[in-house]
């Protein structure tokens, strides 16, 4: 799933620790979300939409396999 | 300065936790082991206690193993469930195979538990190390 979360997070001048903290996750996983490597749960998905100050979809764009 | 985060602070005291225990379990097994061998080898009482606190040491590994389970983020587990999953189906199967190999004498020696034991521990090592060049 691709997503804008490396871009929202450098407009917010947040580092991938700061993300992460805010949202109880660590900066691995910070890292593998923006990388595409991982999706996160929805809580998550949930919570980083909150802190990013956009809606969940302006945030993840789903693509069929 | 580098800063850590609670949770980083957070999981490497649970590690921590979990080298503890897992070293204190792992001496204790070797003092079951080599103590009924060679330190009190017809005390029955000193195996008995050696093997209750071996078994209680124990009981503190798995309690350690999933604190640090539960308190991982949530990529965390997908890692160690994906390896866990591994590198238990590869112990079913292969301590089957292995058993088989016994009864039907296609090896020469006896089945020993301690070869599945350390094929789990090296499948779960491997499978760990997979899973987070993956993910990481």
């Amino acid at each position: 799933m691709k997503n804008r979360i490396r871009d929202l997070r450098s407009e917010k001048g947040l580092r991938q620790e700061d993300l992460g903290e805010l949202i109880g996750v660590s900066r691995q996983t910070i890292n593998a979300i923006e990388k595409g490597k991982y999706d996160p749960s929805l809580p998550t998905a949930f919570r980083l939409a909150k802190i990013l100050g956009r809606p969940i979809e302006e945030l993840f764009e789903y693509e069929e396999d | 300065m580098k800063r850590t985060s609670t949770l980083d602070q957070k999981r490497q005291a649970n590690v921590k936790r979990l080298a503890a225990w897992t070293i204190s379990w792992t001496l204790s097994q070797a003092l079951v082991t080599f103590g009924g061998q060679l330190l009190w080898p017809h005390s029955k009482p000193a195996i008995i206690i050696t093997l209750i606190i071996n078994v209680l040491l124990g009981i503190g590994v798995i309690s350690a193993n999933r604190r640090y389970l539960m308190e991982g983020d949530e990529l965390d587990k997908k890692v160690q469930l994906e390896s866990m999953s591994l590198a238990l189906g590869l112990s079913i199967v292969m301590g089957l195979a292995y058993a088989s190999m016994d009864h039907t004498n296609l090896i020469a020696f006896d089945a020993d538990i301690s070869h599945l034991v350390i094929f789990t521990a090296l499948s779960y090592i491997t499978a760990l190390f997979i899973n987070r060049k993956r993910y990481l």
